[in-house]
């Protein structure tokens, strides 16, 4: 556990939505995995989590685990802090990873390393895990260029 | 059109506006903008406001029609609704509902309106208030993804990379807006003219977009009166028509603009007028290149250039070529854009006021008129679903 954490705190926790959709999710990244909705049925990856296989309509979901490895589809460098807690943490990168063994699904994170480094489309990334203690403890998925 | 359409058959004849500020310096509340808006286009429409009978807004508006009606003594309510969709996206689908109203029998005056006063309310340009991130915001804002401008940066600097957009094509855009905010009194930057040097210098607000490609942050209100088509001329000689419009989204674009799913919508470079634009073109029957000008939605200006070029205004392969502040500017622009100045320079009114401008442009009473303009396309906010677009023009029984 640590509390360097790529942003500082204060920004709103991740919790399951209220139908409790991303809960297997959460719990999987507080050990360090990283899982991704899967159709039992079909075998469709879906990301985010929905109640329903969008591609056979089946009710049957799991989550699978995934290697972690995916490529940056698109990026972002905010300069401008629009949340309080974000004045002392500016530039910061977001990159929205392709997951390859994992239907193409994409994830949102921050791009680990040298804020203001060059970002590239098609960059293999690989997943580290950021935990947040506290009295609701999450852990982020973050990436690094490999 | 195989079956019939509303295409001729209802008629924008008043239009309203505000002063506009910019946020947090109206002497007004929202309530009283909204009142004022109204007002002003039955005014200007020579409509008792006693007679509108219906009203349609979007982008859950605060102010609603119960408090309206009552408030100016309305002889009848018989017709009120709400676009589905947050942001602008659903501004020119407002006006459409209202139309479709018209056309249904449900009511005979509508009023379209929106107001804002982010002084009173929140900032769209600061972080959502909440103190937790449930399921899709969970997945995105606990990484700094916060604000509109990083909701939907990921798409623009996507669609950059697959077309090899250059920074040139989005300050192309600023510049018009700019330009032709400068010959508009009521444009909050109105005596604040921008340079491409300006442009280059200003401070990103999140790669790639700059402080300039973004929309301001504004109070004020506007509004719009839509009457059948056989009535417009008891209210004006120059009745506005609406001959196409779209409101919707191409498949799978997310259950929420900029949360988790947004970003895993298969085709994710889009403005999302992939299977509007086609449909209101075929509605109003015309083509891209009947357009005489256009008012386009700009939360972020690389929305923007998406939006025009799924309206078939700019093939992928020429957007460096074309988007030059020249080919976007009246009276002697290829496509003149957004010539009151827009979101960017005029006021974000939601998108409304673009939609008052086309119809201005169409009246010939546009303060950087487009000579002899016929047709005017006026699209809502990019870059999120639903969006919606619609088409004006001077004659109901426009073939050009």
């Amino acid at each position: 556990m640590t509390d360097d954490t790529y942003l500082p705190r204060g920004l709103p926790d991740p919790v399951p939505s209220p139908e409790g959709l991303g809960t297997e999710y959460w719990a999987a990244t507080r050990n360090h995995k990283l899982v991704v909705q899967r159709c039992q049925d079909c075998r469709t990856w879906q990301w985010g989590p929905e109640i329903i296989c969008r591609s056979c309509g089946g009710e049957k979901l799991g989550y699978e685990q995934v290697s972690g490895k995916g490529t940056i589809f698109s990026w972002q460098r905010a300069w401008h802090p629009v949340h309080a807690s974000l004045k002392d943490a500016m530039p910061y990168i977001v990159v929205l990873v392709e997951l390859a063994d994992a239907g193409k699904v994409r994830m949102i994170g921050n791009l680990l390393g040298d804020r203001e480094q060059p970002v590239q489309i098609g960059v293999s990334v690989e997943a580290v895990f950021e935990d947040h203690p506290g009295d609701h403890p999450f852990t982020l998925v973050q990436w690094r260029k490999t | 059109m195989p079956r019939d359409t509303i295409r001729g058959k209802v008629a924008v004849v008043g239009i309203g506006e505000t002063a506009y500020y910019k946020r947090g310096q109206s002497p007004h509340s929202e309530f009283k903008l909204c009142l004022d808006a109204i007002r002003a286009a039955a005014r200007d429409a020579g409509v008792d406001v006693r007679d509108i009978d219906g009203f349609s807004s979007y982008s859950d508006d605060r102010n609603d029609a119960m408090r309206i009606s009552s408030v100016l003594d309305l002889k009848e309510l018989n017709y009120c609704v709400m676009q589905w969709g947050g942001g602008g996206g659903g501004v020119m689908g407002a006006i459409a509902n209202g139309a479709a109203g018209i056309l249904a029998g449900y009511c005979d005056t509508v009023v379209v309106h929106r107001a804002l006063a982010q002084g009173q309310f929140g900032r769209f340009g600061q972080a959502m208030a909440m103190p937790v991130a449930p399921g899709e915001w969970g997945h995105v804002m606990p990484y700094g993804v916060l604000s509109a401008a990083q909701l939907f940066g990921m798409r623009i600097t996507r669609f950059m990379h697959e077309h090899g957009v250059q920074q040139s094509a989005l300050r192309a855009i600023a510049l018009a807006c700019y330009q032709h905010a400068q010959n508009n009194p009521r444009a909050v930057m109105h005596g604040k003219p921008l340079t491409a040097d300006l442009y280059d210098q200003s401070r990103y607000i999140t790669e790639p977009l700059h402080l300039y490609d973004c929309c301001q942050e504004n109070d004020g209100a506007a509004a719009l009166i839509l009457v059948a088509a056989e009535r417009a001329r008891e209210f004006t000689d120059k009745p506005v028509y609406i001959l196409g419009a779209a409101t919707g989204s191409a498949p799978a674009q997310g259950a929420t603009a900029g949360g988790i799913s947004y970003h895993n919508a298969p085709d994710y470079a889009t403005a999302n007028f992939k299977t509007l634009a086609p449909r209101a073109y075929r509605m109003a029957g015309i083509e891209p290149n009947d357009v005489d000008v256009v008012q386009a939605y700009e939360n972020f200006s690389g929305g923007t250039l998406m939006a025009l070029v799924e309206h078939g205004l700019c093939e992928p392969d020429a957007i460096n070529h074309f988007f030059v502040p020249e080919n976007l500017t009246a009276p002697h622009g290829k496509l003149p854009l957004n010539t009151s100045g827009g979101n960017l320079a005029e006021c974000y009114m939601h998108g409304l006021e673009l939609a008052i401008e086309g119809v201005r442009q169409l009246r010939g009473e546009s303060c950087n008129q487009v000579q002899n303009a016929r047709i005017a396309l006026c699209i809502g906010g990019p870059l999120v679903a639903p969006a919606s677009t619609i088409i004006f023009g001077t004659d109901a029984g426009t073939n050009p």
